[in-house]
């Protein structure tokens, strides 16, 4: 780790400010990412400053059917929550299969989702569930929040306050996880909302997506079944020493038929 | 009193009161006066010639001490660090030898070879003041794979290895092995590839050595398994320093798997540049170094061939291997892929002929060494899955195919064709356990079940067997051995009647705090909270070779028994004299001496207090009651039984999950089961990481370490494993004082085979290479038909 001037706002608008003055400031969340990154020296940022001491940046709410979930709420807070745990029982299974203890304990949201790392849980959530992420500058539909691999629509000084989940009449989590490092190697959310049915596919690309031609099949009939015969397509889709973009793309299917039958 | 923990109890481990209360007392922790840190520049590139390094812009940096790099090393005269143990070609030319610098000369030779050291008063200051450190390279062409490396116009690692053969070694009859092959009714064949590990010890390497200008002599706190032997290597063929002038000292150790047995570069470095600097010098490896330079182990790619008559007995076996030795020269690296593997090849079988040839090759990776089991876990894999395969294409069952094959129990001593002459043994008896253990009759119903879930389910088998007890030293020097390898141990009796125990073997997660305690407890009737036992520093223990090849408790144990013999022995004319009465008279049981025939008798706390105030003492006696012995092994010891697993495997996604896992194993005496069966469990454990995650990768092109962290390099877990059901079958060795074997490797000997016997099995496949890892599972499951219940 390099030396870095440390900061701990008391407020929003204190980090804020202190944000605006520093672009090259690194905001601090739960550290599961940044910190091992400094440590690492892949980072060497002047500023740091951690978002610990802002109250109005945690905790849940259940608000109008949504379930709002501060940026700094941990993974292990989202998953133990009896309110989300009745609201979107598969966002706090989702949340609770992230990591091990230790992470969730310490991971966040608004850490997670700001990162946007291509094998991470969250972003299936965000998506598939349609959520709007609120920032302190304004508010971000999921479908336009994460745009490629580690990249977001966050401007720059930009902070994640919350994200709102509209609760879905119905959805599941299902991740096939990297036997190394447990993230996603292909993970699906598939949700049945107001709005028709969502598939958001994370882990296999890029960038979490959503699969649309599913999302069709399911909206005409909501069973495993109907996934049948739909094949996601490998083309395009991340290949490392643990996965193929073949095998990806076959998991994509075998996931998404799981979770359409975990729905119930 | 000794019956609750005396040999057979299981005594809750002495140990465990530091290590689960956070007091244990590793190197890291320890710190001295006026100390620095080391931080080394390592090698980007797998293969580079250095043309130029610049430490002029580090030397000024804030709080460098020093900096030094390969000139520096070799102007000084410090030598290279050694292999230690002879391997003749089969031209009877000695194996080649190159250089191994502690600090890389002229060219690089793996990503992480070190190229300079930065000493700095502080860590963080070494670290910035080493991405100062100017280096240019020029990158050249890597080779990784061991058989690349011995094809033609292969990338050379060493000058004076051509063609990158470090030697080409043969084992057994080759013209006796081909006429039984001519008169074969069946050959099975098989090409594999036992792939290369990564140990991960939880404690990283570290050492810290201190130079005393007063007494010019040196001290080595090291994370080491055999601190005497690190001392010898150092002293005597490295440093050039009077041994006297030398102590090593290791301390709490966690985790060696053999991968802290060697003597590497860093803890050299350490010892040297404490001298230059005059101050104590200190180095952790991170653990992305441990990734890099940790000796890593396995790396065979072999082809097999076993010949059978049409009754199933084997008539021959020939094998054609290609082990990785990595950059350089680790410290016993030569005898892993020859003299700790080919005479295994026999296994438990009698088979008459074997024919064994491995050519050991140099590639650009981390140099490669002992590892968990050192050799018998890459002949058990490849001699269970080339049973099996002969079981599956003559369709014979694969527990009858064994059973015909085993080296029946009235045939001990055995003498197979390949050096080892088995003491004891019986494989039956662990093979129909472990059947009758697992409902061998049962499978083909599970299997039923399985199939109905839309799953696969396969069973595997691993008869093993395994060398333990390293060894006679005779045997191994005729072997090309550089060391002997007795053990010693002390017995001293303190006035008050406790007892400290000295052993030049060393602990690291084996327990020897409370085994050996409870040989003591049980020889001479002495309560095992009064006994310590002392290991882990050159000053304070006698010479001894450390531990490693699950020799401590037949080599070290038997020693710590000598000894007790000499203090009975002493013991008694102390008590003959206190009861008087002769010697002759005196009979002794478990701490107690008696006047045969009365009810006359002292105990062994009241002969240690007359020894050490000998008010009243026999005239011919000397004071005191403290005694050591050397105690060289007759044979190794020859552990044995009869693993069997079986696997549900979800052709779906590939996942591979063990449903049953029984593990028969006959480990001679068993001091202490709960420690033994936790030793079964970490092997076992250890074994299904290979069989199933653990692989290191490296990119073929650039020789980059591809699984450098956890991220990618996958550890068994918890939730990996099943509920394991051990069973025991004991034939007590009679070459030993204690009847011990070795239990520490049979584990990660005997699973993977079974491993992947069971999911070749359930996928109906013949081979696939460890790890079975989804995706190949997968591809395997789609190639292949849904096995019927019947089959
Ligand atoms: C061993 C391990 C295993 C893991 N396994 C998984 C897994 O299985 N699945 C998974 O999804 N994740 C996994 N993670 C990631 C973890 O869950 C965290 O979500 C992730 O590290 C980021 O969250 P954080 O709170 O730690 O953020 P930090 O590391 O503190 O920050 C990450 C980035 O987000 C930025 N940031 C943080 N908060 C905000 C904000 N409010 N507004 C704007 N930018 C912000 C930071 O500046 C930084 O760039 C794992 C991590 C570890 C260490």
């Amino acid at each position: 780790m390099y030396a870095f001037n440390y900061h701990r706002p008391g407020s929003l608008a204190e980090a804020a400010k202190l944000i605006a003055a520093n672009a090259e400031a690194k905001l601090l969340a739960g550290g599961q990412t940044l910190i091992p990154t400094l440590k690492q020296r892949l980072a060497q940022p002047g500023d740091v400053i951690d978002l610990g001491g802002i109250a109005e940046l945690k905790g849940i709410k259940v608000e109008g059917g949504n379930v709002v979930v501060g940026a700094m709420t941990r993974h292990g807070e989202v998953a133990a929550s009896a309110e989300v745990r009745k609201a979107i029982p598969a966002l706090a299974a989702l949340a609770g299969g992230i990591g091990d203890p230790q992470v969730r304990n310490l991971g966040t949201i608004g850490g997670s989702i700001a990162n946007s790392d291509p094998a991470a849980d969250y972003p299936a959530a965000a998506l598939g569930l349609g959520a709007t992420i609120h920032t302190s500058k304004r508010q971000i539909p999921a479908d336009k929040f994460f745009t490629g691999m580690f990249e977001t629509a966050l401007e720059e000084g930009e902070i994640i306050v919350k994200v709102a989940f509209p609760a879905p009449k119905r959805a599941a989590y299902q991740k096939f996880e990297n036997p190394a490092s447990r993230y996603a190697i292909v993970g699906v959310m598939v949700a049945e909302t107001a709005n028709g049915v969502r598939v958001a596919v994370t882990g296999a690309a890029p960038s979490v997506f959503r699969w649309t031609e599913a999302e069709a099949a399911l909206g005409k009939s909501f069973a495993a079944g109907a996934l049948d015969g739909l094949k996601a397509k490998a083309d395009g889709l991340n290949a490392d020493i643990h996965a193929s973009a073949e095998y990806r793309a076959h998991l994509i299917g075998v996931m998404a038929r799981r979770a359409v039958a975990a729905c119930g | 009193m000794t019956a609750e923990s005396g040999i057979g109890a299981s005594v809750r481990r002495k140990e465990d009161r530091r290590f689960i209360t956070g007091n244990g007392r590793y190197t890291d922790d320890l710190n001295r006066p006026g100390q620095t840190y080391a931080f080394f520049v390592r090698s980007p590139h797998a293969h580079a010639r250095i043309k130029r390094v610049d430490t002029a812009k580090a030397a000024k940096m804030p709080g460098v001490v020093a900096v030094f790099t390969g000139k520096d090393v070799a102007d000084s005269k410090v030598g290279g660090l050694i292999c230690g143990w002879l391997i003749k070609s089969k031209d009877g030319s000695p194996h080649k030898a190159p250089p191994h610098p502690i600090i890389a000369l002229d060219t690089v030779r793996h990503v992480g070879d070190q190229v300079a050291v930065v000493i700095g008063e502080t860590l963080s200051q070494a670290r910035d003041a080493a991405e100062q450190v100017q280096v240019d390279y020029e990158v050249l062409p890597a080779v990784i794979d061991p058989k690349d490396a011995a094809a033609k116009g292969a990338a050379q690692v060493h000058a004076d290895a051509p063609g990158n053969l470090c030697y080409d070694w043969e084992l057994g009859d080759k013209a006796a092995t081909e006429a039984a092959f001519a008169k074969a009714h069946h050959v099975a064949k098989l090409d594999l590839v036992n792939n290369r590990l990564i140990p991960n010890a939880m404690e990283p390497r570290a050492a810290v050595a201190e130079y005393d200008f007063g007494t010019d002599s040196y001290t080595v706190w090291s994370t080491s398994q055999n601190p005497h032997v690190l001392k010898l290597l150092l002293c005597a063929f490295v440093l050039q320093v009077p041994e006297h002038k030398m102590r090593v000292i290791a301390p709490d150790v966690g985790g060696g798997f053999g991968s802290k047995i060697f003597n590497y570069p860093e803890e050299t470095v350490c010892t040297w540049a404490s001298k230059q600097i005059r101050r104590p010098v200190k180095w952790t490896a991170e653990r992305s170094e441990s990734f890099l330079t940790d000796a890593h182990g396995r790396d065979h790619v072999t082809h097999v061939e076993l010949a059978l008559d049409k009754d199933g007995k084997f008539l021959a076996m020939r094998v054609d291997t290609y082990a990785n030795l990595g950059a350089y020269l680790s410290t016993f690296a030569t005898s892993v892929p020859t003299y700790l593997y080919a005479p295994l090849l026999a296994g438990p079988y009698t088979t008459p002929q074997l024919y064994i040839e491995v050519k050991g090759v140099f590639t650009h990776t981390t140099p490669v060494d002992a590892y968990r089991g050192a050799g018998r876990p890459e002949a058990t894999y490849l001699l269970e899955r080339i049973v099996e395969t002969a079981a599956r294409e003559m369709k014979i069952d694969p527990a009858e195919l064994r059973r015909r094959n085993f080296i029946p129990p009235d045939a001990f001593p055995y003498q197979t064709p390949v050096i080892q002459q088995y003491d004891i043994g019986n494989y039956h008896a662990s093979l129909d356990k472990a059947l009758e253990m697992i409902d061998y009759k049962g499978f083909p119903a599970r299997r039923a079940q399985s199939e109905k879930k839309g799953k696969r389910r396969g069973i595997g088998f691993s008869s093993y067997i395994e060398a333990c007890g390293i060894a006679p030293s005779a045997a191994v020097g005729a072997l090309g051995g550089g060391v002997g390898l007795w053990e010693s141990g002390q017995v001293r009796f303190n006035p008050t009647g406790s007892v400290t125990i000295h052993t030049g073997s060393h602990s690291h997660g084996q327990g020897h705090e409370t085994t050996f305690a409870q040989i003591v407890a049980d020889k001479l009737g002495v309560p095992i909270e009064n006994i310590e036992v002392v290991h882990g520093d050159t000053d304070k223990t006698a010479f001894g070779m450390g531990t490693y090849g699950s020799r401590s408790l037949a080599v070290g144990g038997s020693a710590i028994v000598k000894a007790c013999d000499k203090i009975v022995a002493k013991a008694k004319k102390i008590a003959a004299h206190m009861l008087e009465a002769a010697v002759e008279d005196i009979e002794h049981e478990r701490g107690v001496f008696k006047v045969s025939g009365t009810d006359k008798s002292v105990n062994i706390a009241q002969i240690a207090f007359s020894a050490y105030v000998p008010h009243n003492y026999p005239a011919d006696v000397e004071p005191g009651l403290d005694e050591t012995a050397f105690y060289d092994p007759l044979n190794f010891s020859f552990p044995a039984g009869t693993h069997i697993c079986e696997v549900e495997v979800d052709p779906d996604t590939g996942i591979v999950e063990i449903a049953k896992w029984v593990a028969v194993d006959d480990f001679g005496t068993v001091i202490n089961p709960m420690v033994v069966e936790g030793q079964v469990h970490g092997g076992i454990a250890q074994g299904v990481g290979q069989a199933l995650l653990e692989t290191c990768v490296y990119d073929k092109q650039s020789g980059q370490l591809l699984t450098g962290s956890y991220m990618d390099y996958c550890m068994p877990r918890a939730d990996n494993l099943p509920s394991f059901e051990v069973g025991m079958t004991t034939t007590p060795s009679p070459l030993n004082p204690l009847g011990v074997k070795g239990c520490g490797e049979a584990g990660a000997i005997a699973a993977p085979p079974a491993l992947i016997n069971a999911v070749t099995d359930a996928l109906g496949i013949k081979h696939l290479d460890m790890p079975a890892s989804p995706e190949k599972v997968w591809r395997a499951a789609q190639a292949s038909r849904p096995r019927m219940a019947a089959e």
